[in-house]
């Protein structure tokens, strides 16, 4: 495989800063490509892992946030358990996808910062995740309001959802992350 | 035995089938399952996809509640499990973090809670002879999937839960209830779960080879121990059903449902009918062999 690497927008330290935040060693990459052969995404995804890896470690600049892979990637973790150099794979497409966020990187099929960010909402509100308020935020936002409606009536019949959330949780301590995690912004991690 | 028991949120909502039938298996194995008060979210796959110290820090709430309760931590929900671990991984080994998410949380918190899954408090501290001896209905005949998903096993060295490649903790319980665990490929594929909204066209995919592996296998059920995959694998048979024309009728059930029938206990305290492929193969399958 053949990785061409343009250099057409400013790198900003790129792979130094998905090494610190990662805390994995880019250098050490054999190019075995056991995490891309076992991504089970990789029917789906023009860009692997490997490639990732590589492109990194030769310097890449911002447009490898664009790669799909960083929102297509399921967290499986599978590449990170079958690396023989031991690199945290998984925890290098977490730091990517924190720089996608920071600096913009286009948006993406399925939109999974729009579904994360109505998640830890719910979360930031309820101190516990409310799954339908939670549903009826991103699709709002995608406007595909229909997709998978159809299952509702069944699952709220079947008590397979809840309709209310719980109120239990301690939300002090839960809203007290979410602006200390505010502030922190641009911290080292 | 006594344990401060993390139901997770899904156990307020898609996953109140499995939060019921933990606490029916333990109550009938006399597992004392104490609820930490004011538990908040673990933060899933969307805390760590967005900051490594808010998914350190959103754990670590519950964490110190448990500290407090000076009990280990039992989790049924395998990505609550996985997160917890995660974080008094990164607490406890990385200085910087803890400084960090001990200013989040307001107080000191070390890493130390001893996280366990339900599953293995009943392989190690309860015994496969115990529940040997608990078995009412034995589910002989049925054959049984077990599927272990990403979040129970990986990343192994944290999780520390089974072999990553091939566990069998699953297996050994369904074994010991007298079901037939079968050997199949699909154990520990990933279902896609944490993309079954936002890229379903990826999860549909990814649930039908899993069901495919499943019933070319022989299997009359999956058998989980994982909200996130139950909810996936069960729901998205109908989406299979539309674009492909393949229609599994392949029911998704929690080990604890398994457990629990097999301990006497009436489907309905098990949540088998929240279930959206019914099991109704699996309950005349234990009504049979009971009356055998």
């Amino acid at each position: 495989m053949t990785i061409t690497i343009r250099k057409t927008k400013k790198s900003d330290r790129l792979k130094e800063i998905v090494e610190q935040l990662s805390g994995a060693d880019l250098s050490i990459c054999l190019q075995c490509k056991k995490c891309s052969s076992g991504c089970p995404v990789n029917k789906q995804t023009v860009s692997r892992p490997s490639e990732i890896m590589r492109r990194l470690h030769l310097n890449a600049g911002d447009e490898l946030l664009e790669s799909d892979i960083i929102w297509t990637c399921v967290s499986c973790e599978t590449c990170s358990t079958r690396c023989p150099m031991g690199i945290e794979v998984a925890a290098i497409i977490d730091a990517l996808r924190k720089l996608a966020l920071e600096r913009k990187a286009s948006k993406q099929k399925g939109n999974v910062p729009l579904f994360n960010k109505a998640f830890l909402k719910t979360v930031e509100i309820f101190g516990r995740t409310y799954e339908i308020a939670m549903i009826a935020a991103y699709k709002l936002g995608t406007g595909k309001f229909m997709n998978d409606t159809e299952k509702f009536p069944t699952m709220i019949k079947k008590g397979k959802i809840s309709l209310i959330p719980s109120l239990h949780g301690d939300r002090k301590i839960v809203r007290r992350i979410f602006k200390k995690t505010k502030e922190n912004k641009g911290a080292k991690v | 035995m006594r344990y401060a028991y993390y139901p997770g949120c899904s156990a307020e909502s898609t996953a109140r089938d499995m939060h019921e039938s933990t606490l029916a298996v333990a109550k009938a194995l006399g597992i004392e399952m104490v609820e930490p008060k004011g538990w908040t979210c673990c933060g899933a796959t969307a805390g760590h996809q967005t900051d490594r110290i808010l998914a350190a820090s959103l754990p670590a709430a519950s964490l110190v509640k448990v500290k407090d309760m000076g009990l280990d931590m039992v989790v049924n929900c395998a990505a609550c499990y996985n997160r917890m671990k995660m974080a008094n991984n990164e607490i406890s080994t990385d200085s910087e973090i803890r400084t960090s998410v001990c200013d989040a949380i307001g107080r000191d918190y070390d890493g130390s809670v001893n996280v366990r899954h339900f599953v293995e408090v009943l392989l190690k501290d309860v015994g496969l002879e115990t529940i040997k001896k608990a078995v009412k209905h034995s589910l002989k005949g049925l054959k049984v999937a077990c599927y272990y998903g990403c979040l129970l096993v990986r990343p192994p060295k944290v999780m520390k839960f089974d072999d990553p490649e091939n566990p069998t903790s699953l297996d050994k319980l369904v074994k010991v209830i007298g079901g037939e665990s079968i050997d199949w490929s699909g154990k520990v594929e990933c279902c896609g779960g944490g993309l079954s909204l936002t890229r379903t066209d990826v999860v549909v995919d990814l649930t039908d080879s899993i069901l495919g592996m499943a019933q070319k296998a022989g299997a009359d059920c999956i058998a989980v121990s994982c909200p996130m995959c139950q909810v996936n694998l069960d729901l998205r048979q109908q989406d299979i059903k539309k674009q492909t024309g393949r229609d599994y009728e392949m029911p998704i059930v929690y080990i604890t449902q398994l457990l629990g029938l097999s301990f006497g206990i009436s489907p309905d305290k098990l949540g088998f009918k929240k279930l959206m492929v019914p099991a109704s193969n699996i309950l005349e399958k234990v009504a049979q062999n009971s009356n055998e």
